[in-house]
Order: C-alpha cells, then structure tokens, then sequence
C-alpha cells in the first residue's frame, strides 16, 4: 500500500452449535442436509406461534461476553428487527441492538497475528436467531427452514484491524474461542460461521485516532469463509486505494457491497442513503428478565482457559516450542489430555512428543477424537514411566502403544502378557554373554578395544538370545567389560 | 329454543340427570347457528359435523360454544377473517383451544371478527359486516363480533373472544351480555393470531358472571408456549364468587363520567349517564363504597392516540409473517418483492393497511422517539394513575362507550363531542393488563347497555365476584337478544 493505511472491521456471526434446540424454538439444533427436518411451528411463523428463549443460548452467549471481556447486562431483552425477505419467516429478525443493552457491549481481544501481540476493541456481542437458507435455481428458489432459528452470536469489532492477515488471525483466534467454551464447531464448512467486514483506509500520515481521518466505510457482506475475508480485505484496499490514486475516492459514496466468490471481487448493492431502516423495537412476547449475579458467577467459574493463554503457559513454564505448543492448543479436548497427562507427574515434554507424534496420527489416520481414544492420560503415564525406567526401550515403547490400542490392555498388561520385560539383571545376562562368547570365537578374537564395531554384533546375538529383551545399554556395556577381561 | 338460552350450571346438570344429550344440544345450537347466520352473519365457519362428547364432572363437558376464528384450531379453517388467510387450515390448537376441548367443550362455529382483530365495529371481516341481533341495523361492534351476536342470541351459553383496546368489553355492552378478559397472561395467547402482543387477551363473552368465570377457569394456566403466561392454578373463580361485597370499595374517573365534561350532551348521552349512576347508587345499596376520583384529563385524552401507537407499530410487524409465500394465497409476481405486495394488497381491507402504515411511520428510526417511544411513557404514566387507584380502591366502575350500539349507517348517529375517552378509556385495561368485566346494566332506546368495571392484575376473583353481586341485583342476567 505504502502511502495509505487500512482500517479493518468484523462483524463475526457464528452459529451457537452446542444447544439442544433452537434459541426461541423447541426444534432441534442440529446440522442436517435432510431439509426441513429440523422445524416447529415457530420456526415456520405460523400464525399464533410464540418465541420461547432457550436459556442455554443466554448462558452459551454470556460466557461468549466474559471470554471476550464485556460487560454483560442487567437485564435480558431481545428486539425485532423488521424486514421482508423470504427466508425471514416472520418479516422480523429476533435480535439485540445496543439499546437496551446486548448480552455483551465494550470488551477486549488479544491474539496473535505472526509471533506478534495484537489488541482488538470489542463494540458489542448479541445473541440473535438465524434465517432459513435458500438456494436458487434457474427460475425458481428452494427455501430450507433447518437454519432458522438457529442461535447466532454477532460480534462487531472496532475498525482496530489493519490488514488481511490480522483479520484471519483474529477470526481463527475466535473460532478457538468459541470451540475452547464448547458453544461452537464454528466450522465454516456448515456456513457456521458468516462474515461481514468493513474496509476504508486513510492516509498513512494522517492521525489514526482522529475518525475524521478515517476514510469512507465500505462494508461487504456475506464473506463466508476466513479465505474470502482474506481476499475480500485485499480486494477491496487495492480498489479503495486506485481510487485515492485516480483522485475518485472522496467523491465515493458509503456504501455495502457484495462478495462475490467466483469472480474473487466485491459488488455495489446499496449506498448508505438506501440503507433499510430495520424499526427496532423490544419483543413484547419475551418478558425482560433479569440475570442475576449468582448465575453470572456460576457461568464465569466454568469458562476454561483458553487456548491463547495455554499456549504461552506451555512455552514459558513447560519450554515447549512454539510449534509445539501451536499443535497442542489447536483442539481443548488434545490440549485437556495433555494438560491431564502432566498433571499426573509426567515429563511435558515426553508428553508433548507422544501426544504430537504417535497419538495425533494415530486419531488422524482413525479419524476419531480423543474422547474415542483407548489409551488415556493413565496409560501414557504407565508408558513413559516403563520407559524411563528403562523396563522397555524406547523402540519398544511404540511396540507397546500399538499393542495396548489393538488388544484394549494397559501398557503394563501389554509388556507382561507379551514378555516384552528387558532384561536389566546384569546375573542373567552374564550368563548370555559367557554363551555368547563361547559360540564366537574369532569374532572374540578379532575384538579391537579402538574400533569396537564388533560389538553391535555380539549385541544383534545377545538379542537374538533374549528374543529382544535385552536391555540394549546395559548388555553393551557388560559385553564390552567381558571382552576387555579377555584381552588382558 | 329450549336448551340454549340456559347457562351453563343449568345445562350441565340436565346432561348429568340425563333429561337431554349433547348430542340434542350439538343439534339445537346448529339450528341457531344457521338462523343467525342468516340473521346476522356471524359466523366464518359453521361446524355441522360437530360430535358430542362424554358427559364428564367439568361443567363444559358436552356443551357447545363458538371460538373466535383468531383462534387457532388444528383441522378447522382460521382465518382471522382475512383474504390473506382465506382458506388456511391450522395444523396445531392454540393453547386455550386445547384446554376447552380437554375439558370436553364442542365447538360448533369460528365466529366472524374485525379483521385480525384490528377494528371495533365487525364491519371489516372478509365476510361481510356483522349485524347486531337486538336490531339489525345496529352495529356490535368489534372485534369479536360475531361471538357477541351469537352468545345474545342465544346460540350457546358462551363463545370465546379476544381483546387489544375493547375488542371483548365493548361488544359484550352493544349486545346486552357479559365480556371478560382477565389479567393479562392468566389465559396462554399461543395460537392466538395476533394483532399487538402487548395488548392482547383472550377472554369470554357469556351471558352471566358465572359463566364467564367457568370458561376462564377451563382455559386459564401457565403454558410453556407463552414466556408471558404466569401460575394461576391457586386461583379458581368460580369458587370465589360468593357475592359478599360489603366494604369493597370502587371508584368512578369523574373526567369521564362528569356530563360537564361534555359539550351540549345528546339526550342519549345523558340517559347513558343517568343510568350509569343509577348503577352506581345500586352499588352503594350493596354496601360497596363508591367514590368519585379525578385523574388528569391531559392524561386521559392521550389514552387513544397512546393506543393507536402502540398497537399499529405492534401490528405491522406481527402481521408481516403474512406473505404468502408459507401460507395463505400465493400472490403473483416476477419476484417474491412483487409477489408479497400481491398477496398483502389483495388480502388486507382498506382500514388495516392504514393501521399498518401508521405502525411503519411511528417506528421508523427518525419517527421512534417522537411517537412510539413516548406512546410507552405515556401507557406507563396511565397504567400509574390506575394503579394508584388500586391501591385504595377493588376496582374502578364506568360506563362502557357514550350510549347503546351505533348505527351501521353512520349518519343516523348523533356523535357527541368529546367523547373518545369515555369511548375508549377501557384501553387503559390492556396497557394494564388488567381483569376487566362488562356486564349489561340498562336500556336505551330499548337497547341494551353496559357497565365495566376493572380492577388490579391478579386481582380478577375480586373483580369478577363484584360484578357477580352487581348483576344479582339487575334484571339483565341471562337475557336473550329481542329483536326491537
């Protein structure tokens, strides 16, 4: 860009996926292709139907504000937002604005955008409902009412972001955010997760904290996917910016464009004069409740640490690397077993290579979680254990791990039912060693203390003998006192 | 007419002595059903497949009754008496319609209404106007018209309605019977059609207190359909009445009652007064004290404009689920912009279109505070004085409208000056939410008029067992519409 600077805004709606049923509606909140499966009468706005709130959206929604660092209301109160559109069934949208307050207004997110610490301002969070999905045809439209009514989270940042790559960033944090709570895939697959993104920029050597200087706001809608954020951003600072250089950007009007996917660039759909007037009022059918303290102290305790802090935790207190702790904090559940693994006295770093190596491409190549998964943090325990106690070798180690996940037995019941105990008692391997030696010897006679390549040899018998189980360093190094003695 | 003119005490009995069926009753109100249809055109729907039910210890059981046709009833067309809902069979009961039949209620007929509820004269039904039955060019006003005429006629002992501003209260007065609607919430409004949600209630029109307390009893309770219903299984009204009124206390708004209020009062006017403190002074034979109490007449005349606010804003976004495109007639169009603007300019009547746009103006973003933002401070400021009043006071008693129902042909009334509070101060009730009863209280012109009185939410065993003395002390319990 060079001479100009950028001034980025999210408006994030993501799909609360984790509730039993819809947010004012007894249907089922379910992902399903079978369309219109998932619908009551309300869902339908038959005439009489009546909106019921679903408690767990509220507390889902006010965990949601906490994690972001808002303030959360008083009082619940939810408004309609009036409009026609086919896949509004009511001709309203049952939302929050600003006013009263939302389930969440003024917070704060830090995250990380390539090794750096970033801060975005939080305007509000609002719990709302979801519209049906249609999909049109050549001369016709189907209408899906699955998604209606499904709970929906919208979050508008302040324009605090500056660029492409932050704004992903920013979203990917969220979508960890909201999987860490457990209120969300957020997967963007499912169209979960819906993006709108306002884009203006301003003269690099102007004041940023003057908004005269801002620029004019464009806002794009529909960006379904962090890729189309991504591309959409970039798109629309390189269109703003020839703009500026053809002397037409201060003539432009604020106005909303479109994404468009396949030709990769933003559509004019509306100025800001055009804009709809959406008549906000307070839903008369949900009584305003209030949210009492004690709830908001119960929903507060039961927010887990999120994955941005566990990640700094296990590079600062456990050394980990970056990567590492990267891989580990991508899904709650991996980092949880993890985190349990440690806690019951193992090295973390021993644990972090398990759990990134041999158990991450074992769930991957299963495609199960980790919930699904055999050996837990008990049994790594008792494995690493029986390798630091030199019981196994390392080598048998991952023996062992295959084992215990094909026969559904402990590590320690693997090892004895297998005869896969090494054998550290110095008494019997000297034994070995002596019948070794005696069935060996020119290899015993062309032993040379300076090039003791030969032991390996003698080892490889050694094995053979113990049928693996030989702990390799002990029976080296008895070997290599034997053959010393002989040669004195 | 040998069994429908009874109340509903008296016909239970006869059906558990076995000196005559449900079926017989089914038969006769069927018959009736039709005459008045003829007569007045009352009803959208007449059921004639309707089938008797078993005879049970509710005092519903076997007994028919009609249901206000905003009343969503599974298999039976419900129109709201609207083009836009013309030929839409609901596919689930409201919640009150599933009470009534569980208590073994059969309905014969869905009774005509102002469109959507949205009218007090029941002449905007897509049926065509409904006729009052003590004299056919009157009007019965609205909006449960049709439940009004057919109950004063005779064609059951009750018929449900529905009010926003009077829509049960007012017709109940025009048509000599009794209409109650009770606290706001105490009867589910799942299923109802709505008009404005704030305001709405289902309620009864009978033609005595005791039966508009049985049906309430049966249709009443907490529903987990509506956030707005509320627990009144610890109320039972029918029990509570036992016409002990001596020391309750009521209160008339001198600003409305007062004739000095009113500007060369018409002849019917003062009759309408006269006969209102006649009620009064039998009142006070009762042992009820009664006062006269003044409360700010600016206040009072913003009681209509405060309506219309609130209830067309409410309105015209409640009612935008009507489209066409789920149900009711598609409209045609290139578009689904057009194809809406079809089927909402074909299905709505003239009056409703107006509500609707008032609704859309006072809410828009520039117009909100001015209008629909001070509309609520207002409704709160009136809903106050209401209060304070009940803090002294069971109830407050007034008359119902300036006189006996109005003429269907506009110019042959004499209109009063003035006089929109008296005629719509029992909107105050639905800011409220308040229990509220009309019951029938005179004649004028050898019509029939009313009196209301309403009293503090919660409050509606009180309110109903006054009304209950009140009516004892009349002659118009029970009265079956004549033609004069």
């Amino acid at each position: 860009m060079g001479k100009y600077k950028a001034k980025i805004g999210l408006e994030m709606h993501c799909e609360i996926s984790e509730t039993k049923t819809k947010v004012f509606s007894s249907a089922k909140n379910e992902y399903t292709e079978q369309a219109n499966s998932n619908i009551r009468p309300v869902d339908m706005a038959f005439p009489g139907v009546l909106p019921v709130v679903n408690k767990e959206a509220v507390r889902m929604a006010l965990m949601a504000s906490m994690a972001l660092k808002c303030q959360q209301p008083a009082y619940m109160y939810f408004e309609r937002k009036n409009y026609y559109y086919p896949d509004l069934p009511k001709g309203f949208q049952l939302t929050q604005e600003t006013k009263p307050i939302p389930v969440g207004i003024y917070g704060e997110v830090t995250f990380e955008c390539n090794g750096e610490e970033k801060r975005v301002r939080i305007n509000n969070l609002h719990l709302e409902e979801d519209a049906a999905s249609l999909d049109h045809y050549d001369d016709y439209s189907t209408i899906d009412y699955n998604r209606a009514g499904v709970p929906l989270l919208e979050l508008v940042t302040e324009p605090d972001i500056t660029s492409a790559e932050e704004a992903v960033a920013f979203l990917e944090h969220m979508r960890s955010v909201y999987q860490y709570l457990g209120i969300s895939e957020a997967d963007s697959k499912k169209g979960q997760v819906r993006c709108d993104v306002n884009v203006s920029i301003m003269d690099e050597n102007l004041d940023e904290n003057d908004p005269h200087n801002w620029g004019t706001k464009i806002e794009v809608k529909n960006v379904n996917s962090f890729g189309g954020v991504r591309d959409a951003i970039k798109y629309e600072i390189k269109r703003q910016t020839k703009l500026k250089e053809n002397n037409e950007y201060d003539t432009m009007e604020q106005q909303t464009r479109r994404w468009d996917e396949e030709s990769g660039t933003t559509i004019y759909m509306r100025s800001k004069v055009d804009a709809i007037d959406y008549k906000y009022f307070v839903e008369p059918n949900i009584p305003k409740f209030k949210i009492s303290s004690e709830w908001l102290k119960e929903i507060k305790a039961s927010i887990p640490r999120l994955a941005y802090d566990r990640k700094k935790e296990y590079m600062t207190k456990y050394g980990l690397s970056d990567y590492d702790a990267s891989i580990l904090v991508k899904q709650k559940d991996i980092s949880d077993y993890f985190e349990e693994t440690v806690s019951l006295g193992c090295d973390a770093k021993q644990v972090a290579n398990w759990t990134n190596g041999m158990i991450l491409s074992y769930l991957n190549s299963k495609e199960i979680s980790i919930n699904e998964f055999f050996l837990n943090p008990y049994m790594l325990k008792e494995l690493i254990d029986l390798i630091n106690a030199k019981t196994i070798s390392s080598k048998q180690g991952k023996e062992v791990f295959a084992k215990v996940l094909e026969k559904q037995k402990s590590p320690q019941e693997i090892v004895k039912s297998e005869g896969m105990m090494q054998i550290t008692d110095t008494s019997e391997l000297d034994q070995i060693i002596d019948e070794v030696i005696r069935e060996n010897p020119e290899q015993v006679a062309s032993y040379d203390p300076e090039r003791p390549k030969i032991l390996d040899y003698f080892i490889g018998q050694i094995m053979k003998k113990t049928r693996g189980k030989a702990n390799p360093a002990t029976a080296s190094q008895l070997m290599k006192e034997k053959l010393n003695d002989l040669q004195k | 007419m040998k069994y429908m003119n009874k109340s509903i005490e008296e016909l239970h009995e006869m059906l558990v002595k076995k000196e005559v069926t449900s079926a017989e009753l089914i038969k006769e109100s069927l018959e009736m059903s039709h005459k008045i249809q003829d007569e007045c055109n009352a009803f959208v729907t007449i059921l004639d497949d309707a089938q008797p039910v078993e005879v049970t210890d509710n005092l519903l059981s076997g007994i028919p009754c009609g249901l206000k046709d905003n009343y969503s009833t599974k298999d039976i067309l419900s129109t709201g008496s609207s083009n836009t809902l013309k030929d839409y069979v609901p596919f689930f009961d409201a919640t009150a319609v599933s009470k009534l039949k569980a208590a073994g209620a059969v309905f014969v007929n869905k009774t005509v209404m102002d469109e959507f509820g949205m009218g007090g004269t029941g002449t905007t039904g897509h049926t065509g106007t409904v006729l009052n039955p003590w004299d056919k060019t009157r009007m019965t006003a609205g909006s449960s018209a049709g439940s009004a005429a057919a109950v004063a006629a005779g064609v059951y002992p009750y018929a449900t309605g529905s009010d926003t501003g009077d829509s049960i209260r007012k017709p109940a007065a025009y048509c000599g019977i009794v209409g109650y609607k009770p606290t706001y919430g105490m009867i589910s409004r799942y299923g109802l059609f709505p008009f404005a949600s704030s305001l709405d209630h289902l309620g009864v029109m009978t033609r005595n207190v005791k039966d508009a307390a049985i049906v309430v009893d049966a249709m009443k309770g907490i529903d987990k359909n509506d956030m707005t219903s509320w627990d009144s299984s610890h109320i039972h009204l029918r029990e509570s009445l036992d016409g002990k009124v001596k020391g309750k206390k009521l209160c008339y708004v001198k600003e409305i009652v007062d004739l000095s209020n009113y500007e060369n009062p018409s002849a019917e006017l003062k009759e309408h007064i006269a006969n209102f403190m006649k009620t009064v002074e039998l009142c006070k034979s009762l042992g009820i004290e009664v006062e006269e109490v003044s409360v700010d007449k600016t206040l009072l005349n913003a009681s209509p404009a405060v309506y219309v606010v609130i209830s067309c804003a409410e309105a015209t976004s409640n009612m935008s689920n009507l489209t066409g495109i789920i149900f009711g007639p598609r409209g045609q169009g290139d578009n689904y912009i057009e194809m809406m603007k079809d089927h909402r300019t074909k299905g709505f009547s003239p009056l409703i279109k107006r509500r609707f746009v008032i609704g859309s103006y006072v809410l828009q973003s520039q117009n909100q505070e001015r209008y629909f933002r001070n509309a609520q401070r207002v409704r709160r400021l009136l809903v106050d004085a209401w209060k304070d009043l009940f803090k002294k006071y069971d109830g407050v008693i007034l008359p119902v409208g300036s006189g006996p129902a109005k003429h269907l042909d506009g110019s042959k009334d004499i209109l009063d000056k003035d006089t929109a509070v008296l005629e719509e101060h029992l909107q105050i009730g639905n800011f409220g939410g308040f229990p509220s009863i009309t019951i029938p209280n005179g004649f004028i012109s050898n019509l029939p008029v009313g009196v209301n009185i309403t009293g503090n939410c919660y409050d509606d065993a009180n309110v109903l067992n006054i009304a209950y003395a009140l009516e004892e002390a009349m002659d118009y319990k029970n009265q079956i519409a004549k033609e004069v």
